[in-house]
Formats: structure tokens, C-alpha cells, sequence
């Protein structure tokens, strides 16, 4: 079968004459040809774990995200956020990828058929108390100011990880840091830029602004208490604690609210992240029945 | 005969159908393994939605060629650049009436916010004139911002430097 009539049975092809898998993503490997070796001492299942944390917050942000779609107040900004969640969907899917690498998929293949790749099966086949995503990217996206304030709170502290992160052992986790760096500047710029014109707009702009900074901040108690997993992964020099990440987090949030003209509110003291452990608010399962419904209705479909 | 370079050379970005996959800077490595050509290429943004596309139409364009084992390997590092777009790729953009990117920043530490609207000089390519403004850092692919040149008030996107 060398001499394919178009770029479809091409793809066919590629993939077993089994057509294309219904939700896009089964075109290809995200990881194809990348060199997924474990790197020496490091404890597989950790660094899946740790994967699956940080793809479950991309993941579900993303999917908070869309929400937008064809609802955003100018067709710019559809896009942009649009953009934005692309971003964090393709992060999603590498780190999903690499989690199954490391043969974490959790309890998703007990209803995943064969040909669903691991990253697939991850996203849409784990019910809501296997996902590790912090609440704080669960939490309904409430009014536009509210989207912005929790884009800008949870684009700071991600950014703060990868920049670090750049210098993983795990090269996998590595690239795809080095990569989502850029990305990440442009969400957080683009964040912060609107919470500047909200808090600093008008009387209802401004107003709206403080009661979003008021409802996302409790949740920033989550973001920089290391779990087990990740104190392991630390010492081996794969993960990045979050704590000392904390400083310059809250700086980045306090300057651009100052800048707003909103009041910063006390911070929350640290605890740790509930959603690591699986455990979410009410809010997760709509996301979820939302994201997942159609893989689920129809898991062998194609187009 | 073509080499295996040559032909994976005329393969097109899907959505920059102006620009060769070389061009873009996303044809990274073409070499080959006994009978198999080795194909390297990099996503420009991690969710870029076309590299499934690439794959296959450089497997396609290859197979026609007569090379009949190919394999076409995602590299995510070093990360994409529009640093990388060739000179002939930024020619190719402009006179399809896209601006191209201007260098990209390069941060080693902790990336400093950016609140004010982007510096940017990007020269509008229908009437040439450098007055132009930014609309949305964000427009139809991810790799691209929307502008409005102040001259002509023609709207256009540029590729922006990542």
C-alpha cells in the first residue's frame, strides 16, 4: 500500500484501516518518535502521577475555557480564549500521554476499547474522583471577570512551574514545559491585561472584578503544598515543589491588582490541594459529563 | 529521482499553504535508516491542531515518491521558534498578506508580566505602511495575531514571535 489516492487514506492507512478515531485525536501519537524512556531512579508511577496532575489542570481549564464559546462578549475574545484553551488541550495531551507511557491510566481502560490511545482513554474515560486537577480550574467560570481573574491566577502559578520545570530530568516533561512557557506568557499577559481594564473600567466593571478576585482567592490555598508524589519526584530532580514558587506568585497577582485598582484580599492559608487527592467539588461532575459524554455514548465512532 | 530531503521539502503547511513545512521551520530532520526514511518534525504550538495533517501528507508525498517506508517523528525539543521561519518563509507570508514575525524574546529566569499593549512593529502587507495597530494577540491559528493597519484600515494577521 505505497501509493495512497489522498491524504485520508493516508491517514486510514497509518492507522489500520480503522478510519479516524471520532474525536480528532487519534490521528497520531502525540509522542510518536519522542523518546519515552524512564530516566534512571525515577519511580514510574510517580512521574505519571505527576503527569496526570498537571495535564488534569490543563484539561479541565481548557474545558472551562470553551465554555466561552459562542458566548464571549466580542468575537475577538472568543478567539483568543479559544486560543488559550488549544493551548492548554495540547499540554493536556502530551502530559496525558506521557502518564500513559508510564502505564498510569488509572481505572479509564476498564471501559476504554483497544484502539482508544492512552490519552484519550485518560480524558474521557476516569470518572470525576480519579482526576487530580486543583479546584481551583473546576470551579464554574462565573461572569467574564471571573474567567479572567482565575485565567490570571492559575496562568501565573503554571507558568511559575514550567519556567522551572524547563530543567526536568524527565526530558519528556522537559519539552513539554520548554514549550508551554511561551504559551503560558501570552494567557497570563492577556489575563492580566483585561483585569487591569475591568478593575480599573467602570463602576459595575470594577465591581464585578472585586467580587471575582473575592471568589477565586480562596481557592490559591491549594496551589503550592507539595504532595507525596511530588516530594518524591523533587529529590530525584523531575518535579518542581510548588512551595517556593509561592512568593513569586502572589507578587505577579498583587502588582497587577494594585495596578487594577482592586483590593488584594488576605491570602488563604496553605493546605493541602484536595483535588490532588481526588477529592473535588460538585462542580466537576457537569464539567465532566460535558467533556466526556459523546466519547462514552459512542466509543467506537468515526467520521 | 528526488531525494527523500527533496520531496519532503514540497510538502505545504495546511493552514500556511503558502509556506513549505521547511519554510516554517517545522521540517526538522529527513535522513535515512537502511530502506526507511526518518522524518523529524515539531508542532509550532502544543496544541497544534494540522500536525496530524503534516504527518500524512509527508507520508503521502514520500509513498508517491516511491520511498515506500517512512516514519515521521514528533521532536518537541528544542521548541519551535518563528525564529525559524526561513527568510524565503517570511517573504512567502508577507506576499500572502500575512505580517511575519519580528525576533522572539528569549527568557532564561522568571518571565516578566507584560501589561501594557505588545511593541510590535509590524509593516501592513497590502499598502506597506509601518503604522498599523494590534487587535487580539490571538487570531485564527494560534500562531497568529490580528492587526489593523491605521493607513489603509485594512485588518490583518501576523505570525507572532514565540
Amino acid at each position: 500500500m505505497a501509493h495512497e489516492e489522498t491524504v485520508y487514506d493516508a491517514l486510514d492507512h497509518a492507522h489500520g484501516g480503522e478510519g479516524q478515531w471520532a474525536f480528532g485525536t487519534g490521528f497520531d501519537d502525540p509522542l510518536a518518535g519522542v523518546d519515552t524512556t524512564i530516566p534512571d531512579g525515577v519511580d514510574a508511577a510517580d512521574l505519571g502521577a505527576y503527569c496526570l496532575m498537571l495535564g488534569d489542570d490543563a484539561l479541565v481549564l481548557c474545558q472551562r475555557l470553551t465554555e466561552w464559546a459562542t458566548r464571549a462578549p466580542e468575537l475577538e475574545e472568543e478567539v483568543a480564549i479559544a486560543n488559550c484553551g488549544l493551548d492548554l488541550l495540547g499540554q493536556a495531551r502530551l502530559l496525558l500521554a506521557r502518564a500513559g507511557s508510564c502505564g498510569v491510566l488509572g481505572r479509564s481502560r476498564q471501559h476504554a476499547t483497544d484502539s482508544i490511545p492512552d490519552e484519550d482513554a485518560l480524558a474521557y474515560f476516569r470518572d470525576p474522583d480519579e482526576f487530580v486537577n486543583h479546584q481551583l480550574v473546576e470551579a464554574d467560570g462565573g461572569d467574564f471577570a471571573q474567567t479572567m481573574v482565575r485565567l490570571l491566577v492559575a496562568s501565573t502559578a503554571r507558568l511559575a512551574l514550567f519556567v522551572r520545570l524547563r530543567e526536568s530530568r524527565d526530558p519528556v516533561v522537559s519539552a513539554i514545559a520548554a514549550k508551554g512557557v511561551p504559551e503560558l506568557t501570552y494567557h497570563r499577559d492577556h489575563a492580566a491585561r483585561w483585569v487591569l481594564r475591568l478593575g480599573d473600567g467602570t463602576a459595575e466593571s470594577h465591581r464585578r472584578a472585586q467580587a471575582a478576585v473575592d471568589a477565586v482567592w480562596p481557592l490559591t490555598a491549594d496551589l503550592f503544598t507539595a504532595t507525596d508524589v511530588e516530594r518524591r519526584l523533587v529529590e530525584q530532580g523531575v518535579a518542581v515543589d510548588p512551595a517556593p514558587t509561592r512568593d513569586e506568585v502572589r507578587d505577579v497577582l498583587t502588582m497587577v491588582l494594585e495596578r487594577a485598582t482592586l483590593t488584594v484580599p488576605a491570602w488563604p492559608a496553605d493546605r493541602p490541594s484536595p483535588g490532588r487527592a481526588g477529592e473535588h467539588t460538585d462542580e466537576l461532575a457537569p464539567l465532566l459529563a460535558t467533556l466526556q459524554g459523546l466519547a462514552r455514548e459512542h466509543p467506537a465512532a468515526t467520521w | 529521482m528526488s531525494t527523500a530531503l527533496e520531496v519532503a521539502q514540497t510538502v505545504t503547511d495546511p493552514e500556511l499553504p503558502m509556506l513549505t513545512l521547511a519554510d516554517l521551520g517545522v521540517l526538522r530532520d529527513v535522513r535515512t535508516e537502511g530502506e526507511q526514511v526518518v522524518v523529524e518534525i515539531t508542532p509550532t504550538y502544543s496544541g497544534c491542531p494540522a500536525m496530524g495533517v503534516m504527518r500524512a501528507d509527508l507520508v503521502h508525498a514520500l509513498h508517491r515518491a516511491g520511498f515506500a517506508d517512512v516514519d515521521v517523528r514528533t521532536v518537541l525539543s528544542p521548541p519551535w521558534s518563528t525564529d525559524w521561519i526561513s527568510d524565503e518563509g517570511r517573504r512567502k507570508l508577507a506576499a500572502g498578506g500575512i505580517a511575519p514575525p519580528g525576533p522572539a524574546t528569549r527568557h532564561t529566569g522568571p518571565i516578566p508580566l507584560s501589561l501594557g499593549p505588545t511593541r510590535r512593529t509590524a509593516t501592513c502587507p497590502v499598502c506597506g505602511s509601518a503604522d498599523t495597530e494590534e487587535l487580539s494577540e490571538f487570531s485564527g491559528t494560534a500562531c497568529k495575531a490580528l492587526r489593523r493597519c491605521r493607513t489603509c484600515r485594512e485588518p490583518f494577521e501576523h505570525v507572532k514571535e514565540i
